[in-house]
């Protein structure tokens, strides 16, 4: 059976299981059962990607299925980009399905989540898949409903109320502006099917147009700064492992709508196109990781760090279209090479995190991180993959996170070459801001992982925490083993997305698992290379040579005795750093200016014994510049207009007289 | 000349734009002087650099006026006036150091692009050292900008004015570069001496030396 | 023969950093000293001191967790690995490809990251006050540090240490203001990395002034040894560093007879020599900063690295 054609069963089958799920909902087995499912479909899906992907560049077939209109039909295809994002869904989805074996327990109100879990897998299968207009705008805005119902799968509470009405607008407004730019794209004549648009002609001002309306749409969905309102409010308010596909899936889905419309779709680009992506990438990146370490909700922090790692895919692309415009193929490849190695990266890093927030939900039963601490004494399996994800996420050698930062460093270092004085002057500024918010993800994550894991426990729950199950530790570490493989040989993961750069930029990365002890080289070998496998040799042989002569040659002894602390030890946990105080110092130096942050300080007098209070106010800089004036605006136009709502006979009788008689006028003008 | 020569002059350049910048972050009173001597001394460096790969004696004038008046009187009078006036030691900025550091970057940037852009068909050092001469001007005008101080904004001022002389100095064959430093200087003197004119006013509601002689702390 | 050579002068280099480090901090020590007209301690009192440290028992908290027992090995592991990879006395390492600039760079942030979780670890708040104020510094000195190294390798055309140290030896550099931006922004970086003054006082045990020191307050016995000597090399890194790219005369190419690699090492510890006193007059003539002003400072150097790496982007259309 051809690959497709299995792809599209299981996809089918992952829509039956959901029903099923809505029959069966009664069931002891009901949870058990769908999530095996799910984790075998997706495994399956896996495969057949995998196999596709590194089978080469073999031309594939078009599959049109008589469904949707009637006389369009669906088209489905998978070439090698979507082999390559196929991958990364069920690689997401199979995991979360592992933990939700596990995790499916805790769930209170599994009729609410069950049927739509598979549901949105196989939604997400199909945005990949589909090769026309209307089938993708169909699969998205199935994935952006089940997604939807599974944030509101909590909704007694007030916040997940309003997360999900937000979530809902956002998810109309981008689906509406991706509507118009296929609508552009397809032209008067209706050609919706892709291979149609690609074989068209479209003007600069068109294109443009369409590169505009993709951006609001898939950056809405991904959540680039300003539309990345709905983000930290909708991913902490679903089931973890469902805000592990919504983080670290969805959001890779919506930058596949967006390479698709203008790296393929869209054909040759122009350079005015990639200063506003790398500068909404850049501002992104540092925004996000801001806002995430002035968070102690530990799934809201993860969800605001999202933000940024899609900024800084958003500058991995912008360059490759910068390369590309400027006839500069093969940096155009190492670019695009750093962009889709960080989706793949993030994908696993951020599921992990995620799931391991989720256990400490589940543990616990605390989502604030000042509600926590010690875990990594009663949690210790999951303290060490939320640690293994949080180097991860920082880029630090010898993990994944690493790799595409490097990449990205390297295709920054090539832009001198750029002729246009825009992009000369935006490249070092993009890559001092990349380089910081690098920095800053590093000091949000020693705070989420320090505070959580490490320390006092600051509350009962965190004292008599224990840890989660099997099935939410085998998804968990497996994603670690994933973390670490690509980190340690990356060379077959840049091979592996070689043919997909090849089909979009016409141009591949230099072969890389020819290289001597598999290093990698992005340009040539007497410019730069990198082997994480000897960094990660030399660490553990350093480490173990420095213990083994250590313990041989000088002591083993080891004491236990009470903390020292300069003498004034204090046994009360409250007595040591909490989130807040932990990003004080970043707080007066970034947020004083951008979050307008203010801390009130009330000290009683020697003598009195009140409590002393501190608080600190935080502004939203994009709500309260866009959202909040925005939504005032549309208030007062929509109190305006219900005054319709109170008008006579008379006056309605007049009104369509009126419209009647200016559409006959129009008519009359129009000839 | 041996391209190590034009390589120096453009280092001296560009250590007026990192000493103008230097000037930018200080926010404490003397320190600010005495960078600004620091500045005035990279000015004369580099002038008589100018004069000796320009075989242009002239230059070495206005390079002797710009060490012995700007880098060692001026600096020297404004240290015994500030501690004799007891102004305050910090100078104040409109915007924090942060911010107004990124305005000098931008107004670097803005510099380079505009004189790469108007200056083709020179040598390329020729056309760096006038695109830092103008960067070294916008930079004394931002400074004058963001400080709420008088001494502040003079020195500012003066700054701008070693900006002028470093891009006369560069241009080949400028006649009058002596007269124009020396007059430069007579301005900002002036305008120096009628700052603190104004501030012996406010203080003492009057400039009349007799009437300040009450103030002096002799036995009568 | 040459694998042998290369594996010779690899391992040459290893040997030579680790046991050269606490003398560089001994030597710093004893200038501080004498410039401020005491006689000081012996140039070899720090391996007086980590030997007596290696014997001695580690007294744990009770709530110490494993990577609390773990990291010392990790931070000495990262440095030592990553001290390696810069060229002190040749260029043309044999694993020099293995790691770039931006690997090292990123291995000293690996290092900082573990000490960062480690301060944290046993609960205390002279721990946090150290780890807040460190990620701090860090969140500036990273960039600063990135865009130091962009610069050059704009300049020399590689990030590879060896590329670069070769091209720096060459004829072709010439003198550059980008260079000259670059170098102080680099000396900034590197006083802030290593917790000198005026950034950090290492001497101190006063809350106030901690940074890295309030880090390492509950370690005891062989890890503080450790972390000691992860101390003293990574300083050793960054005075080899700023030796190797901007004062790189001496450095020994691809084949050289084995009397130029005895006078590379003798040239290189009067590098070290001149980098350590040079450390020693600037520490002992400057009051350290208020902690809030640090983030001028390095704001400073990043802002003077952005502006060497803007300018080497303008002059290349040239």
């Amino acid at each position: 059976m051809p690959a497709i054609s299995l792809l599209l069963w299981c996809t089918a089958a992952l829509l039956g299981v959901g029903v099923m799920a809505v029959v069966f909902t009664r069931s002891p087995f009901a949870m058990r059962g769908v999530y095996l499912a799910c984790l075998l479909l997706s495994a399956l899906m896996l495969g057949v990607a995998l196999n596709r992907l590194v089978g080469g560049a073999v031309p594939a077939p078009v599959l049109v299925l008589p469904l949707g209109l009637p006389w369009l039909g669906a088209h489905f295809q998978i070439d090698m980009l979507a082999a390559l994002f196929l991958v990364v869904v069920n690689l997401g989805g199979a995991s979360a399905s592992l933990y939700g074996l596990g995790y499916g327990q805790h769930e209170e109100a599994p009729a609410r989540v069950l049927p739509f879990f598979p549901a949105f897998l196989a939604a997400m299968n199909l945005v990949v898949l589909a090769a026309d207009a209307f089938s993708f705008l169909l699969s998205w805005e199935v994935m952006s409903l089940t997604s939807w119902a599974l944030v509101m799968s909590h909704q007694r509470d007030d916040d997940n109320r309003r997360a999900g009405y937000i979530y809902l607008v956002m998810a109309s407004f981008g689906t509406l502006a991706l509507l118009l730019a296929f609508g552009l794209l397809a032209g008067p004549d209706g050609g919706y099917g892709f291979a149609t648009i690609r074989a068209g002609v479209h003007s600069p001002l068109l294109a443009g147009l369409v590169v505009g309306f993709a951006l609001l749409g898939a950056g809405s969905k991904a959540g680039l700064v300003p539309l990345h309102v709905w983000l930290p409010l909708a991913h902490p308010a679903a089931p973890s492992h469902v805000s592990a596909l919504m983080s670290g899936v969805m959001t890779k889905v919506a930058i596949y709508g967006f390479i698709r419309i203008v790296f393929d779709l869209l054909g040759p680009p122009a350079w005015w196109w990639s200063p506003v992506i790398l500068a909404l990438g850049g501002v992104t990146a540092v925004l996000g990781v801001l806002y995430a370490l002035m968070q102690h909700d530990l799934k809201r922090l993860l969800a605001y760090h999202t933000v940024e790692n899609i900024g800084i895919i958003f500058i991995g692309l912008g360059l490759a279209l910068a390369f590309e415009a400027n006839g500069l193929p093969t940096a155009a490849a190492l670019a695009l090479t750093a962009a889709l190695f960080h989706i793949f990266n993030h994908s696993l890093f951020k599921s992990l995190l995620f799931l391991g927030a989720g256990a400490v939900l589940g543990a616990t039963g605390e989502h604030d991180m000042e509600r926590m601490g010690g875990l990594i004494h009663r949690m210790p399996y999951t303290s060490f993959a939320f640690l293994a994800g949080s180097v991860a996420i920082s880029a630090l050698p010898p993990l994944n996170g690493f790799v595409s930062e490097w990449l990205t460093f390297q295709a920054i270092l090539l832009s001198p070459e750029l002729p246009q004085w825009g992009l000369k002057l935006l490249a070092p500024a993009v890559g001092a801001m990349l380089a910081l918010s690098a920095a800053l993800a590093g000091a949000c994550f020693v705070k989420a992982f320090g505070v959580t894991f490490l320390g006092r426990p600051r509350s009962p729950a965190a004292a008599s925490a224990g840890e989660v199950d099997r099935f939410s530790l085998a998804a968990m570490f497996l994603l670690v083993a994933a973390c670490l493989l690509a980190g340690i040989l990356p060379g077959y993961v840049i091979d592996a997305m070689a043919p997909v750069t090849h089909a979009l930029v016409g141009a591949a990365m230099p072969t890389q698992t020819g290289q001597a002890w598999l290093s990698i080289v992005p340009i040539a070998e007497a410019r730069s290379s990198y082997n994480g496998l000897l960094v990660f040799l030399f660490i553990v042989f350093s480490a173990s040579l420095a213990a083994f002569v250590i313990h041989r040659l000088a002591s083993r002894a080891v004491r236990r005795a009470p903390a020292w602390d300069c003498g004034f030890a204090w046994p009360d946990p409250a007595s040591q750093y909490t989130a807040s105080s932990f990003a004080q110092p970043i707080r007066r130096v970034f947020g004083t200016m951008i979050f307008r942050a203010r801390e009130q300080l009330d000290m009683p007098p020697p003598g009195d014994r009140r409590p002393a209070r501190f608080g600190l106010t935080l502004h939203d800089p994009v709500w309260e510049t866009l959202y909040a004036p925005l939504g005032g605006t549309i208030d007062t136009l929509a109190d305006w207009f219900n005054r319709l709502q109170f008008l006579t006979i008379r006056r309605y009788l007049s009104l369509v007289f009126l419209a009647l008689v200016f559409l006959l006028l129009v008519l009359a003008l129009w000839q | 000349m041996h391209p190590l020569a034009f390589d120096i002059a453009h280092m001296l350049a560009g250590s007026m734009v990192l000493v103008s910048f230097m000037l930018l972050y200080q926010n404490r009173m003397l320190g600010l002087l005495s960078v600004f001597a620091l500045h005035a001394l990279v000015l004369s460096l580099s002038v008589s650099w100018e004069a000796f790969i320009q075989s242009a004696p002239h230059l070495y004038i206005t390079a002797a006026i710009a060490l012995v008046v700007k880098a060692l009187i001026i600096p020297a009078a404004l240290q015994r006036i500030v501690r004799r006036l007891g102004i305050h030691r910090t100078v104040e900025t409109v915007v924090g150091i942060g911010p107004t550091m990124l305005a000098g970057i931008g107004l670097v940037a803005l510099s380079m692009v505009l004189m790469l852009q108007v200056t083709t068909g020179t040598d390329a050092l020729a056309r760096e050292d006038l695109a830092f001469a103008l960067s070294v001007v916008l930079l004394g005008l931002l400074m004058m900008v963001s400080r709420r101080n008088a001494v502040g904004q003079v020195i500012g001022l003066m700054s701008i004015e070693n900006g002028l002389i470093l891009a006369a100095a560069g241009a080949k064959g400028m006649p009058l570069v002596v007269e124009i430093s020396v007059a430069f200087s007579v301005l900002v003197a002036f305008m120096v001496i009628g700052i603190f004119l104004f501030r012996i006013r406010e203080r003492f509601d009057t400039v009349d030396v007799q009437a300040l002689e009450s103030s002096r702390g002799e036995l009568q | 023969m040459a694998i042998i050579r290369d594996f010779a002068v690899q391992g040459t280099q290893m040997l030579v950093v680790l046991m050269l480090a606490p003398l560089l901090t001994g030597f710093i020590h004893k200038a501080k000293a004498r410039l401020t007209h005491h006689r000081g301690p012996s140039v070899f009192q720090p391996y007086r001191d980590l030997l007596r440290l290696l014997g001695k028992e580690v007294v744990l908290a009770q709530n110490a967790s494993w990577l609390f027992r773990v990291t010392p090995y990790l931070i000495f592991a990262a440095t030592w690995v990553a001290a390696a990879l810069v060229p002190t006395f040749a260029t043309g390492l044999l694993f020099s490809w293995s790691a770039d600039l931006i690997a090292i760079a990123a291995l000293l942030g690996s290092a900082r990251f573990f000490l960062a979780l480690a301060g944290l670890d046993v609960g205390t708040s002279f721990g946090g006050i150290g780890s807040s104020r460190e990620v701090m510094i860090a969140s500036l000195a990273e960039p600063a540090m990135l865009m130091v190294i962009f610069t050059v390798a704009l300049i020399a055309g590689s990030t590879q240490l060896s590329t670069i140290a070769d091209f720096m030896l060459s004829s072709q550099v010439g003198l550059r203001v980008s260079l000259g931006l670059a170098l102080v922004a680099l000396i900034m970086v590197a006083i802030a990395e290593n917790a000198r003054i005026p950034v950090d006082n290492p001497a101190t045990h006063l809350e106030l002034t901690m940074v890295h020191e309030a880090m390492v307050l509950e370690y005891s016995g062989r890890h503080l040894a450790l972390i000691e000597i992860a101390a003293s090399l990574k300083l050793l890194l960054y005075i080899s560093l700023i030796a190797s790219i901007f004062a790189p005369w001496g450095l020994v190419e691809a084949d050289g007879a084995p009397s130029a690699y005895l006078a590379g090492i003798g040239l290189y510890a009067a590098k070290l020599a001149a980098g350590g006193g040079l450390l020693a007059l600037f520490e002992t003539a400057v009051a350290k900063m208020r902690v809030f002003r640090v983030p001028e400072f390095l704001g400073a150097a990043l802002m003077l690295a952005l502006l060497a790496a803007l300018l080497m982007f303008v002059t290349r259309s040239l």
